[in-house]
Formats: structure tokens, sequence, C-alpha cells
């Protein structure tokens, strides 16, 4: 409930003072059973040491953090290329014949992947790429610790971006109440 | 009346002085270091549930040296339009206040720089440099910020000299002397209402005093709520905004090293200073034990000033100067008509 | 009307720039010129307030924005429709959600698709998580440049589990990217309906704390009491809109006064007004719609319906002729997309009005005869976002 103006003359002040005093307190010695008088701030604080401690709480797993690429599924439909706002994904490709399904059928004409990368210096996270990939080639991975001493060193190219599969986590099941399904990763 | 330092003999005028240079310096920077680190850096950190600096040293302790060595090699800058005689003059003028301010206060029976029978007169006087050295660095950086920083600061901090000395007054009348050492001594050896077991430290028969005392210390320190000169969201930092490098430090361990011996201050006034109530006045330890009594009770002096520092939010211009002339001069007044009365009474 | 020729375009131009320098010398006739520039701890980024001071005091106060324009509705006259609800989670990034909806509302509007209820229902739960976000950060904020260092870093602090929870559902802590023509991008995670629940105990004891430090505090409200007092039928004349109209009693919230296609009309709950119209009445009225917010997001997970979250949408969305305006109560006040679309995958012409553009419009009004620091306090209880005002 919202308060009314304090009746007593300075009792907001104290207020405040004990306020700040209990956040002290519980900073300085949080409550841990039998060591509770010992001070422990380390513990008491809501900050990490990052990097010698990781947060307690990871990010989620549907957190925006890479971009991993599954090369068999590419077909070089250059979709995800097209629609990224910022022109951030490189692609090339060549036609080749692969053989045909059936013994004596026509030979295919199929796709070949030669070049996909992504320059993460330019790209926003926006994920329209992972969304619009009619193949599920693309999936987002919360791994987020891939910083480079030089900006050149942030365009990932195909390897790489391949190497970030594994670090994909399944996908979640939804709430009750969804009717939507759950997507399976290709491993 | 010959001043003894620690019981050693020192025959020559020009060893003692060195020595009490010497002593004053670890005492004002040593006491400028401990609360930048307890209070600023960490009891505000624990305050935001953070954990403050921890990088350099154990826990962030050494972080102040961090500070001091960015800060010294910072490149030397006088803006263009300043006047740059007096811009490099200003953060020295508030220094030498701090300086000689810590001059007057004893440590033990015998450990004392100087034992001067105007004791507090002259500290509260000499206090009263470092507004010279403030309103200077407001005009000489020929800046709009600092300018409106400088003014703010003279009205503030001349108006808040009054309180300081009127509670200061009660002191004196319950002591009966101007002298710090007469004062611990009265305390150490008064009695409350006629019970004599704990002294007569005055922070309990001068509460009113203290409260007004220690109101006017964080005005006289610029500290929120008292900090319309240094308000760091309007005026970037007042009077200090043209400053960097070396003399922004100087400025910086300034605020602190005037804290720590404000503190020091209030704690000889109020608390008790060096000495201990079982303890007689004239024990050859008390020497030694002192300083760290003392120590004790200017950390809890500074920690009211800080954690009052860290909670609110800062007055304005014409509240504050309301504050303290409508305010606090008539309850100071009121204070010491009430001690001389209760004085004489008892 | 007539085209203008060459010279006359540049003695048009001069004079706009003419009118736009202003002398910011010392003078001393009229009073210092005091610039409180783009650089500036208080001014919530990029903006520059010229104020003509005398000894303390403003005689006059001018407001000049445009320091952080992007260009947003010349880019999204270049992007299609996906493009542009990701660029458009950047004009208010404290409550980035907020922005997509009346763009994307707008474009349902156009396309006549109806949004199944589910959407409609974790729509409004975002809407206002966004409206968390975003104004518990300004209680910290204003705190902070009225000089309590104390209460910003609690207000990140607590801020965090909000974030937490938009990040688990939409991946994304300050830039959802989540709403889409038709419904959202995805349904939510298993277990986030008890977490948000956690989460909003956890605000509501925020609030409790921000009353203790600062809003019950007596210098506080001796700072902001009484200071920049906004008439009812000024803040309606300058076009005030959110908290800053509610604070000066006008009693209009387009959640509940416009049907804006979100699910409000199923929910118990007010509005807040305070009839005072100055500073501590605009806060006070922000940190009460905080606490209604978390009621409101209470009630939309107790009574969630189950469905899909997507009505059925063409691949490549193409949003048929037509022109509609959409406006919703945004956290800063009320934000508007005028959309005119030609049949393409993009829209044609985008115009957003933001919320933040017309509340500083008062700020030349409202700041004559007030103090240095009140001009702080008005500027941050009028709540803006440079983002927002600039676009």
């Amino acid at each position: 409930m919202p308060r009314p103006r304090p009746q007593v003359p300075l009792k907001g002040l104290f207020v405040g003072l004990k306020t700040t005093a209990r956040i002290f307190m519980q900073t300085m010695f949080p409550k841990r059973g039998i060591k509770t008088l010992l001070p422990a701030p380390t513990i008491g604080a809501v900050t990490v040491q990052y990097p010698y401690k990781s947060p307690p709480e990871v990010p989620t797993a549907r957190a925006r953090g890479v971009i991993a690429l599954k090369e068999d599924n590419c077909t070089v439909c250059m979709l995800c290329a097209r629609s990224c706002p910022d022109w951030c994904i490189y692609i090339e490709g060549h036609k080749t014949k692969a053989p045909p399904r059936r013994p004596g059928g026509k030979e295919r004409t199929v796709s070949a992947l030669d070049r996909f990368d992504i320059d993460y210096s330019l790209c926003m996270y926006c994920g329209i790429c992972v969304e619009v990939c009619p193949f599920d080639a693309l999936f987002w991975s919360p791994e987020f610790e891939y910083s480079e001493l030089r900006l050149a060193d942030l365009l990932h190219d195909k390897d790489r971006l391949g190497e970030w599969m594994e670090t994909v986590p399944d996908f979640e099941p939804y709430e009750a109440g969804s009717t939507a399904k759950v997507r399976k990763v290709p491993r | 009346m010959t001043p003894a330092v620690l019981a050693i003999d020192w025959s020559a005028y020009w060893q003692q002085s060195i020595f009490r240079v010497l002593g004053v310096a670890i005492f004002v920077i040593l006491g400028a270091g401990t609360f930048v680190i307890a209070f600023l850096f960490k009891m505000m950190s624990y305050m935001q549930s953070r954990l403050g600096p921890m990088e350099a040293g154990p826990h962030g302790t050494m972080q102040l040296l961090a500070e001091v060595g960015k800060w010294l090699q910072k490149e030397d800058l006088v803006p263009d339009r300043a006047d740059a005689k007096l811009f490099k003059l200003a953060p020295y003028i508030v220094l030498v206040s701090t300086f000689l301010l810590a001059v007057v206060m004893p440590f033990g029976p015998d450990a004392y720089f100087i034992n001067v029978d105007t004791g507090i007169y002259l500290a509260l006087a000499l206090s009263s440099i470092s507004v010279i050295g403030i309103v200077i660095a407001g005009w000489a950086s020929s800046s709009k910020y600092s300018l409106i920083g400088g003014l703010r600061a003279a009205g503030q901090l001349i108006a808040y000299e009054l309180p300081m000395v009127l509670a200061v007054v009660g002191v004196v009348i319950q002591a009966g002397t101007l002298n710090l050492q007469g004062i611990v001594a009265a305390q150490h050896q008064g009695e409350i209402f006629g019970w004599g077991g704990i002294g007569n430290p005055f922070i309990l028969t001068q509460l009113v005093g203290f409260v007004v005392f220690m109101i006017a210390t964080q005005a006289e320190l610029a500290q929120p709520p008292f900090d319309m000169p240094v308000a760091e969201s309007e005026i970037v930092t007042g009077y200090m905004t043209e400053y960097s490098g070396m003399r922004f430090l100087l400025f910086f361990i300034g605020e602190f090293a005037t804290a720590a011996v404000f503190s020091a201050i209030a704690a000889t006034l109020f608390l008790g200073g060096w000495a201990v109530p079982f303890v007689d006045l004239d024990e050859n330890v008390m020497n030694v034990v002192g300083p760290i009594v003392l120590l004790v009770k200017m950390m809890l002096v500074g920690a009211l000033i800080f954690w009052v520092r860290f909670t609110f939010p800062r007055f304005r211009e014409d509240q504050l100067q309301a504050f303290a002339w409508k305010a606090l001069i008539p309850l100071s007044l009121v204070n010491i008509l009430a001690t001389m009365v209760l004085k004489v009474a008892f | 009307m007539t085209m203008l020729t060459d010279a006359q375009q540049l003695a048009y131009a001069n004079a706009q720039a003419a009118d736009g320098r202003v002398n910011v010398e010392l003078e001393t006739d009229d009073g210092m010129v005091l610039n409180m520039g783009p650089q500036h701890p208080a001014t919530h980024g990029t903006l520059r307030v010229v104020a003509k001071l005398d000894g303390e005091q403003v005689v006059a106060a001018d407001v000049i924005c445009g320091y952080m324009h992007r260009g947003y509705e010349k880019l999204c006259e270049v992007r299609s429709y996906p493009q542009v609800t990701t660029l458009v989670n950047r004009i208010d990034w404290l409550g980035s959600f907020a922005n997509e909806v009346p763009f994307i509302l707008a474009a349902e509007q156009l396309m006549e698709i109806e949004v199944p209820d589910r959407a409609k229902w974790i729509r409004t739960i975002l809407f206002e998580m966004s409206r968390l976000a975003n104004i518990s950060l300004f209680i910290g904020d204003l705190a902070l440049q009225l000089g309590a260092q104390t209460p910003a870093f609690l207000a990140f602090r607590d801020r965090e589990f909000v974030l937490n929870q938009i990040e688990a559902v939409t991946g994304g802590r300050f830039h959802p990217n989540f709403d889409r023509i038709g419904g959202l991008k995805d349904d939510l995670p298993k277990g986030w309906v008890a977490d948000t629940k956690a989460a909003m105990v956890r605000i509501r004891e925020f609030c409790d704390l921000m009353d203790d430090l600062v809003l019950g505090n007596e210098i506080f409200q001796m700072r902001m009491r009484g200071v920049g007092v906004i008439p009812a039928h000024v803040a309606l004349s300058y076009g005030l809109s959110g908290a800053n109209l509610r604070g000066s009693g006008v009693d209009w919230d387009l959640r509940r006064d416009a049907n804006i296609g979100l699910a409000y009309d199923q929910l118990d709950w007010k509005v807040w007004t305070h009839p005072d119209g100055d500073s501590y009445a605009r806060s006070w009225v922000r940190v009460q719609e905080i606490r209604e917010a978390t009621k409101i997001i209470d009630q939309l997970l107790d009574g969630l319906p189950g469905g899909a979250v997507m009505a059925k949408v063409p691949r490549i969305i193409k949003v048929p002729e037509g022109e509609a305006y959409v406006a919703t109560e945004n956290p800063l006040g009320e934000m508007g997309y005028y959309l005119v679309s030609k049949g393409d995958t993009g829209p044609f012409r985008v115009k957003i009005r933001s919320a933040s553009f017309n509340n500083i419009s008062v700020v030349p009004w409202v700041l004559k005869g007030v103090y240095v620091p009140d001009i702080i306090a008005i500027l941050g209880s009028l709540y803006f976002i440079l983002g927002d005002i600039d676009r």
C-alpha cells in the first residue's frame, strides 16, 4: 500500500538509514547457519567476481549468444543472407552434380557450400536469419565468451560456426497450455 | 612547558620539528587512506549489495595506491583562460588547512605535536582556510560550472562554521578549557550528575551539541546531503571540474583527510579522545595504546558521517542555508543556554 | 505551392541555422547562460538544455535535442517487416518490448488478422514487464540525480529479476525482438510462470524499498514537492502523456480508454493519478504503476489461456495497402506508429510518435523561475529517454 506522508518528523530519514544499514548487514553477514557471524561479503553481495567465478545462473537456454551452423542442412538458398538487416552473412556456393537417386536416373544438381561467414562485429543478434532458414541449418547457442583482441577475428567462418553446434542446447519443453511442438536439434 | 614526544629526549629543536612534521604527514595520509578504503570503497559497496574494488591487493585494499599511481601519470592540464597561478595554488591551500588542523590532535598523555591552551579554537580557525582554497579553485577555473560550485561552497561553508563553533562552545563550557588535553581529561574524570563510573563522555551530556556538530561537519566536508558545491549530477564536480591528474588527487585526498581529521576532533570532543574509562590518565602505556583507541573512535565517527552520506539525497542551496540559519544556530544557542544553566546548577 | 529557388532555399537554411545557434558566451545584461550540454551526467543521454540564469534562478530555458537522431523513420522505409521489428526495439531501449507492440498492432490492423488469445495475453505480460524494467530504473536514476547514490544500485539489482525472465522467454534481455505480425515468435518455456511470479514478489519488495529510501525521505520530498508544478490544462495542451499527465490529475490511460488489442479489458486493475502536478506527484504515480503492473502480471499469469501463439500468416508477409495508426500506453507515455503501406514486403512510411519528444516540449515553460538544482529534479521527474526523443 502506498505510504502517506510520514507523521513523525524526521521519521523518513531514520527509516532510510535503517534500510541502508540492513542492506550492509545482509551483504556483510549473509545467513549461513552456524557461520552467520563471520563476515562473508563475497557470498552476501549480489555481484559475482567474473571471470574468476561464473555467475550462478548461466544464461538461459534461449539466450542469443552465438549462431551455430549445421553445414549438412544448408542448401545455399541465401534466405538468411538476404534477410539480415546488417548484411553480415557472406555466403558463396557452387552447383555440382550429385549421383542420381536411383541407378539409371538423371544426375541431380545440388548446391555445395563454399563459404559461410558471419561477421559478429556487425551482427545485431536479432535472430532473423535463424528464423527464416527453411532447412534448420542455423541455431542459437547461449555461448557468449568469444571476444577477440582483433576485430577481424570476429568473422567466424564455416568451420568455427560448425564448432558452435556442440554448444547448442536442446529445445526446452513448453509451458502448460501450449500447443506448440518442441523441435529437435539435428546433431 | 617543554613538549616531550614519546618520552624520548630529543635535544635540538630542528630534530623535534622534523619528527612532528613527519608525524602529522603520516597521521593525515594514513587517516585519509583508511577512510577511503574502509568507507568509500568497502562500506559504500556493501550498502549497495556489491563488493567494491577487489583486484588491487587482497579484497582491494591496495586500490588507493593504484588510484594514486593512475592520477599521478595523467596529463597536467590547465584550462586556456584560467588564471594559471591561482589555479595551481588552490589545492595546496586546501591541503595546508587540513595539515594544520591535525597539529592540535593529542594521541596520548605525552604524545602530541603541540599542546596549546587555545587548542580547539585554533583548530576551528584553521579549518576556515580551506574555504579560501575552494573559492579560488571555483573562480580560477574560468568555467561556469566551477564558478557556480565555488559560489555555493562559499555560502555553505561560511554558513555552517557558526553552528560548529556554537556546538563546541557547549563542550568547552562543560570542560572548562579550550585545551584539547584538558577536554580529554574533563571527560575522563568528570561525573554525570554525580556518578563518575565511566567519566563524562560529552556525547551523553551534550547530545544536542554532538548532533549539531556532526551535521555541521557533514556540511563543512561538503558531503551529501550538503554537497551542493560538488553536486555531481548538476555541475559535474563543481569547483573541481577542471582539475585533473595530481591536482585532482590533492583535492580528493584532501577531502578524505579532512574527514579523518574532523572525525578525530569529534572523537576527542565528544567520545573521550585517547582516554579509556578505567585506565589512569598518566599511564605511560597510553602513549602507545592511545593512538589505537583514538583510531577506533575515529572510525566510529567516520562510519556515521559516511553512512549518512551514502543514504540521503542532497539539499538545495536555499534549503541548506535556511536549515543552517533558521534551525541549527538557534538550536545550538539553546544548547549553550541549557549547558550554562545546568553547569551552574550541578 | 511554388517551388523555391536555390537562393531561397539557401536563405531559409541559413535562417534556421541562425535560430538554432544559441549564444553561450557570458552575457551580462540578461544573466549568465549555462549550457548543460549534450555531455552531462544528468541529462539522461545527449540532451542539451541551455538556461539563462540570474544568480541561481533560471530566467529562460531552451531544450535542444537531436544529438542522437538515428533516422529510424527513414530506415524503416528500406527494411522488411521483420527487420523493422528488430530495429524498433532500440528506440526506447529500457522498455524495449513496448516499442514493437504498436507497430505490430498497426500492421495487424491493416492485414485484418485476429491474433490468438494466448498470444494476446503473453504480449500483455511482456508489455507490462517492459514497463517494470523501464520504470524501476527511473526511480533509482532519479535518486542518483538528486544525490543519493544507493538507490540506483538497488534498482539495477532488483531489475535483474525482470530482465532474467524476459531473457528466458525471448532470448534477449534488452532487445527481445519477440513480437511478430500474427502473434509471437515462440511460446513460454516450462517453469516460466512460476519463476515470473517469484520475480513479481521481489519487485514488490523493491517498491517497498524505494518507498523507504526515496519517496519517504524528507530531503527528497523537500526537493520534489512543489517543484515543477504543471497544471492539468498546461499538461494537456503541451501533449504530455503517461505518468506526467496522470501526475497532474488527468485520468487518462490508453490501456483502459482505447481498445488497443491487448488483454487489459479482461483484468481488474487501477489507474493511479495524483492531483498535485509537481515532481513528487509524477514520481509517486510511477512507483504506484510498478506495483500495479506486478498485480496485472499476476492476474495474467493466473488466467493464461492455452492455445497457439501464432495465427496463420504467410511466410513472406505483405501488408495490404492502407494506413493505420495505433497508439499504446508505453512506459514513457503514449507511443504511436502511423503505418503507411503500399502492399510491399516492407512499410512505405512509418511515422513514430514518441512519448518523450512531446514530454520535453513543456520544459521551457516549466523551467521558468526555478533554481538550477530544480532543473535536474524536474527533468528527472519528467523522465525521457534520448532514444525516444530523437529516434
